[in-house]
């Protein structure tokens, strides 16, 4: 089975990753961008049968700092 | 004094750590990061550089290493440690400090000496300097803006665990944060490097206060 964990920064938390992104997309004539959060996307190939609530506690124990991050697990 | 440096693969100031916390009067073994046990040492010492190229988080891989697991047990039975610029990160990616430490506002590595302001005296790390001295210490990061929500910055200021505030916050900072204390003051996690400041043919003495003032604290313990 596979699984996606999408991590952002919380909302509320500073994203200055994203301010630039938005910056830039604004140089290029893009109009209308009001914001832009960055985030990533962990791509995990799991043995069949791998519960949610492990997943979790991956998310929870390193995939996401939960101090500044978010995470949704996305099974495949 | 007893101390251990622990050694991740891509620490680079493991050892100016050793080096400082020798010339300040300690015994001090380096620690690999695959090591389960610390051995009976008064300061684990975390420094800086890039563990594992600061993949997926600045020290969030090696905050999962078995020498973290002896660090953790360490700090729980009441020794210290200190954690320096990448030592910071993997102290606040272990949960022993509060916060977290994300880029640099200004998305750039800043690399060069900075003022700070000593907020506490009040700990071994810190008894070296007084409250509100100005001192000068180099720093060295993309990602050291230090983050915290609300309550744990006022939990911060209420308990005077804030040690050390940027003169002026060049990289985000909440709260102009340089650096700060566990709740028994015993683990300090701080963004500049003192270990880089301890010699004067290397620019500045700055740093020696607090390694000897440490040195001196736990000779005395």
């Amino acid at each position: 089975m596979k699984a996606n964990v999408h991590v952002m920064l919380k909302d509320g938390v500073l994203d200055p990753q994203g301010e630039a992104i938005r910056h830039a997309l604004g140089s290029m004539g893009h109009t209308g961008v009001n914001g832009v959060r960055q985030g990533k996307v962990i791509a995990l190939d799991l043995a069949d049968g791998t519960s949610e609530d492990q997943i979790r506690a991956m998310c929870e124990g390193l995939l996401a700092n939960t101090v500044i991050e978010s995470y949704r697990i996305e099974v495949l | 004094m007893r101390a251990a440096v622990i050694v991740f693969p891509g620490s680079n100031c493991d050892r100016d750590m050793a080096v400082a916390l020798r010339a300040a009067g300690a015994d001090v073994t380096m620690v690999w990061h695959k090591d389960a046990e610390i051995g009976n040492v008064d300061l684990v010492a975390v420094p800086g550089g890039f563990s594992f190229g600061d993949y997926l988080r600045c020290g969030a891989i090696a905050a999962q290493s078995p020498v973290c697991g002896a660090l953790r047990r360490h700090v729980d039975r009441g020794g210290y440690a200190l954690g320096v610029c990448n030592g910071f990160q993997v102290l606040t990616e272990t949960g022993l400090l509060p916060g977290a430490l994300m880029r640099n506002a200004g998305l750039k590595f800043v690399c060069r000496s900075v003022a700070l302001t000593v907020a506490t005296a009040d700990s071994a790390f810190t008894r070296g300097y007084a409250a509100g001295e100005s001192i000068a210490l180099p720093v060295a990061h993309h990602d050291g803006a230090y983050t915290a929500d609300d309550a744990t910055l006022a939990h911060l200021r209420d308990t005077d665990l804030i040690a050390f505030t940027y003169g002026s916050n060049f990289n985000g900072s909440r709260a102009d944060i340089a650096g700060v204390l566990s709740e028994n003051r015993r683990v300090l996690g701080m963004m500049p490097h003192p270990e880089r400041a301890v010699d004067a043919a290397t620019g500045s003495t700055a740093g020696v206060a607090l390694f000897q003032g440490l040195v001196r604290q736990l000779a005395d313990a």
